[in-house]
């Protein structure tokens, strides 16, 4: 076979031969496309090393709470992969006020998608209106507010109907997790998929499976 | 090349048989069989029921031991998983399955813990542990009534002896072999299932054990078939990239 | 990206260099199967340094968790058996490699002038190896890796004086313990690999300083064509990096077979006793340490005073170093040499292997006396390759082998009463043969003539 690619060569022995170049290119190709695939290929193991062992992702299982353990008006954590799970049991007063922050808020109505599964998209953000289940870590830059459920309290101001101040960076979210404006937590705190295992049990970080 | 392939023959070959002569004890195939799911199903339920009492397998988990042999998670927490860890909680589906037998009880009553059993598959061989829950034998001059001819003085008691039966040891002649008369275990009182069925519950068993050893084994033999085939088109291809380009030397 | 190239290459050195070790790396065109070894060693260090930096994310170097932390990673680590046993097969694929590659310098006297310091890094470089292995080998926490440590250390306690102390001070503790294994940790992981690599950086600096040897042992630099290359070279790339991807790909074949098919390499590469937890207190029924070290533990053992059997063991290794100025004969490749050099060569290395075996194998009485038979194979081999570099006469040959024997036969008088006669004298057949084959042949055969080295490389 002899096309415009090829070329003449000297080898050592002086002798010209014809070098097949588009051959050569062809082959090198291969090698090359199959040695990268290859190398792609040893790379996945390293790659997903990475990611969460079945340490973590036991540790990271659903919990179950038992929310008998919580008087009205207070707050139990737990813990969910790691981070605290505020389990709040609402007072019909503390409902109440609710929508008396609604005009000072940044995301009253829980527009934004991520922060509840849908089940959770209402006025009261939960399932029961008594008791909020939010996964208590500022939206901000991830510290863990703190509970403020007394009302009109000095450093608060007069308009604090109950809810989480942020020691960090001065966020505040009312007693539905919704953030207020002019603070720097972008979003409400985010309420974590859960559904009621019975009356008193709930169970935290899965959905209820359709049967 | 070919010297290539040959040396790479004799050192993979080595190994293998240096390792196939050694040990004394004869020791019975086990004849396992790690793709027959139903089996190391049955083998995980006698473990749990015989075994899990004094013996962990504390570096697997309930879950992963379930989702490996197909058990779904309802069926491991209503079968399962009974435990209380140190605390006295009770255990989750992903906690590691650690026995209730505190380690200081087991020094006391066994004169050392039982051991561990999540890799003494691989310690000990598959056909060892067959033989070993086969061999079991009464022995009056032992604290618990029993020996065993795969591990002398044992201190495990013979767990299974309800579906077994006992056996005892029947001593060959001084002439051993000669007169035909090497040391034999003699079925003297039958248990619960036939000598076959028992053989079926141990090799069970041991199937599971040899599973828990190294549960990514059947992943491993499946990924390096595929790892082959590949090299194999990487060095055809590679060979022929040499060959044209070493046209220009010869 | 030619710009990007000539810009970033005016400022840092780049395609000098890349020719230098390349494309105009002139190579002798007749490297063979043994010239495989020097680039598998290399990706072997890849495979090691890149499995082993995954393998430290997840191992706990702590005398109570890293036994189940390696476990962790076999059962728990998305991947991580895949990293594990790379790491592990790749501990063993290494020395297979440079085993190979040092009988290829020993075969074809690539240690020899102008290379005698290639030579040396490069036994610095299985120096330095053995000491990793050694350490890596503890990380387990099994019973082998405790029990190895436990013995390979209380050899330093065998040091007359300062050896009690010196044991100590290494374990960092009465017994191998915690502390050990943190240590072991942090030079097995940072310190040996760092010397590794700059050792392995000088091994190549001088190779490329004086040029590759080859089959035939003729230095290609001598003759050059009107350019200035070597007639009997060809440049690095592409011939040779084609060559070596192809050696690559089989290598890797072996290699992965092992992986995948069988990781525990029969129980030579991880060890069954290995699977057992680390327990002080109970040593298991037989120890034996990993394949690639036990040649020179025979050799330990084949001296019954503690001392001098890590004497005889420190020698058999150092005396490799020497190897450039022991042998003097000027022709390099066993092609050109005697024929009596080419069954010295075979009878040591066959020595060597079976050294190792008897290393893996329980002490018998046969075996001891094996492994002394073999020492001295080891150790004579060196003096015949002193002796034979020159044409010597027939009285010096008959003294030197009356001396070698004398010796070997006055040790045996000494140590036979309390041994089995029927057992010694025979043996004795191990050195004997060796010596009158190598030393007392050249009398009245012809086979100790040398053929003449051709000008230019062969095939």
């Amino acid at each position: 076979m002899s096309t415009a690619a090829d070329i003449e060569q000297t080898d050592q022995a002086g002798s010209t031969e014809k070098v097949d170049l588009k051959k050569r290119r062809f082959l090198v190709a291969t090698t090359s496309v199959i040695g990268a695939a290859g190398a792609a290929a040893m790379a996945v193991p390293f790659l997903t090393s990475f990611s969460p062992s079945e340490r973590a992702r036991a540790a990271g299982a659903p919990v179950e709470a038992d929310l008998t353990k919580v008087q009205p008006g207070q707050l139990l954590r737990v813990e969910w992969r790691g981070k605290p799970v505020w389990i709040v049991r609402r007072t019909e007063e503390m409902l109440k006020l609710l929508p008396e922050n609604d005009s000072r808020l940044r995301d009253p109505n829980s527009e934004v998608e991520s922060q509840q599964p849908p089940y959770a998209k209402n006025k009261h953000r939960s399932i029961k209106p008594e008791y909020l289940i939010l996964v208590g870590i500022c939206t901000h830059l991830g510290c863990s507010p703190t509970y403020r459920p007394e009302l009109a309290p000095a450093d608060l101001g007069e308009n604090w109907n109950g809810g989480w101040y942020c020691p960090c960076h001065g966020s505040r979210f009312d007693l539905a997790g919704r953030v207020f404006q002019n603070v720097p937590a972008p979003t409400n705190l985010v309420v974590p998929p859960h559904y009621y295992l019975s009356e008193s049990k709930v169970l935290i970080g899965e959905e209820k499976k359709e049967a | 090349m070919k010297k290539l392939i040959t040396l790479g023959l004799i050192l993979l070959a080595a190994p293998v048989s240096l390792f196939a002569s050694g040990a004394g004890l004869h020791l019975d195939k086990a004849d396992i069989d790690l793709s027959n799911t139903a089996s190391l199903q049955r083998g995980f339920k006698y473990f749990t029921n015989y075994c899990y009492g004094c013996h962990s397998i504390g570096l697997t988990r309930y879950s992963r031991i379930g989702e490996d042999l197909g058990i779904p998670k309802e069926v491991l927490k209503s079968e399962v998983v009974f435990a209380r860890d140190e605390k006295g909680e009770p255990v989750k589906v992903g906690s590691y399955m650690k026995t209730a037998m505190s380690k200081s009880y087991g020094d006391e009553a066994f004169g050392k813990a039982p051991p561990d059993l999540s890799v003494t598959a691989r310690a000990r061989g598959a056909d060892w542990i067959y033989t070993y829950l086969r061999s079991f034998y009464l022995d009056p001059s032992r604290p618990l009534g029993v020996n065993n001819t795969a591990f002398d003085n044992v201190g495990m008691p013979h767990v299974l002896w309800e579906l077994q039966g006992w056996q005892i040891l029947k001593k060959g002649d001084e002439h051993g072999e000669a007169h035909g008369g090497a040391d034999e275990l003699v079925l003297v009182s039958p248990g619960t299932v036939p000598p076959v069925q028992y053989d079926q519950i141990v090799r069970d068993i041991t199937n599971f054990l040899t599973y828990l050893a190294e549960p990514v084994r059947e992943k491993r033999l499946q990924t390096g078939v595929f790892v082959m085939l590949f090299l194999f088109i990487f060095f055809v291809a590679a060979y022929f990239l040499k060959k044209e380009y070493w046209k220009d030397v010869h | 990206m030619n710009k990007v190239l000539a810009w970033v290459d005016q400022r840092l050195p780049i395609i000098k260099p890349l020719e230098e070790h390349l494309t105009k790396y002139y190579a002798p065109k007749n490297f063979n199967f043994w010239y495989y070894f020097g680039s598998l060693a290399m990706l072997v260090l890849v495979i090691q340094i890149v499995s082993g930096i995954f393998l430290t994310m997840h191992y706990k170097p702590d005398a109570a968790t890293a036994f189940a932390s390696v476990e962790y990673i076999m059962r728990e680590v998305p991947g991580g058996w895949f990293i594990r046993y790379m790491h592990s097969t790749g501990a063993s694929a290494f020395f297979i490699v440079i085993y190979l590659h040092m009988f290829r310098g020993l075969i074809y006297g690539s240690y020899k002038t102008p290379r005698e310091l290639i030579w040396i890094f490069g036994m610095f470089i299985y120096l330095a190896l053995m000491a990793e292995a050694f350490m890596g080998y503890l990380l387990p926490w099994g019973q082998m890796s405790y029990w190895g440590a436990q013995v390979i250390v209380n050899l330093f306690g065998a040091i007359p004086g300062i050896g009690p102390d010196l044991a100590v001070w290494v374990r960092g503790d009465f017994v191998v313990s915690d502390a050990t294994l943190n240590r072991f940790f942090a030079l097995h992981v940072i310190a040996v690999p760092l010397a590794l690599i700059g050792l392995i950086l000088l091994h190549i600096m001088a190779l490329h300083q004086v040029g590759s040897n080859n089959p035939d042992g003729v230095e290609i630099k001598k003759l050059k064509d009107e350019n200035g290359n070597p007639v009997d070279g060809i440049p690095f790339h592409p011939y040779y990096t084609v060559k070596d991807v192809m050696g690559v790909a089989v290598f890797l074949i072996f290699f992965f077979a092992i992986l995948f098919f069988a990781p525990e390499g029969g129980g030579y590469f991880i060890e069954h006793a290995n699977f057992v937890p680390a327990n002080p207190l109970q040593t298991p029924e037989h120890i034996a340490p990993v394949w690639y070290f036990t040649p020179f533990y025979t050799v330990l053992r084949a001296v019954p005073d503690p001392f001098l059997g890590v004497l005889a063991m420190g020698a058999a290794v150092v005396i490799l170093f020497f190897l450039p100025w022991i042998d003097r004969n000027p022709i390099k490749s066993w092609r050109y040499r005697s024929k009596l050099h080419t069954f010295s060569i075979l009878y040591f290395v066959a020595a060597f292997i079976w050294l190792g075996y008897l290393g893996i194998e329980p002490v018998t009485e046969f075996n001891s006396e094996m492994g002394l038979r073999l020492t001295e194979v080891y150790f004579a081999f060196f003096v015949v390759m002193w002796f034979s570099s020159k044409k010597r006469s027939a009285a010096t040959s008959l003294i030197v082998f009356a001396v070698v024997m004398g010796l070997i036969v006055a040790w045996d008088l000494m140590r036979v009463g309390s041994l089995n006669p029927s057992m010694v004298w025979p043996a004795l057949a191990v050195p004997g043969v060796y010596l009158v084959v190598t030393l007392l042949f050249p009398i009245f055969t012809n086979w100790d003539a040398e053929k003449e080295v051709p000008q230019r490389v062969t095939g």
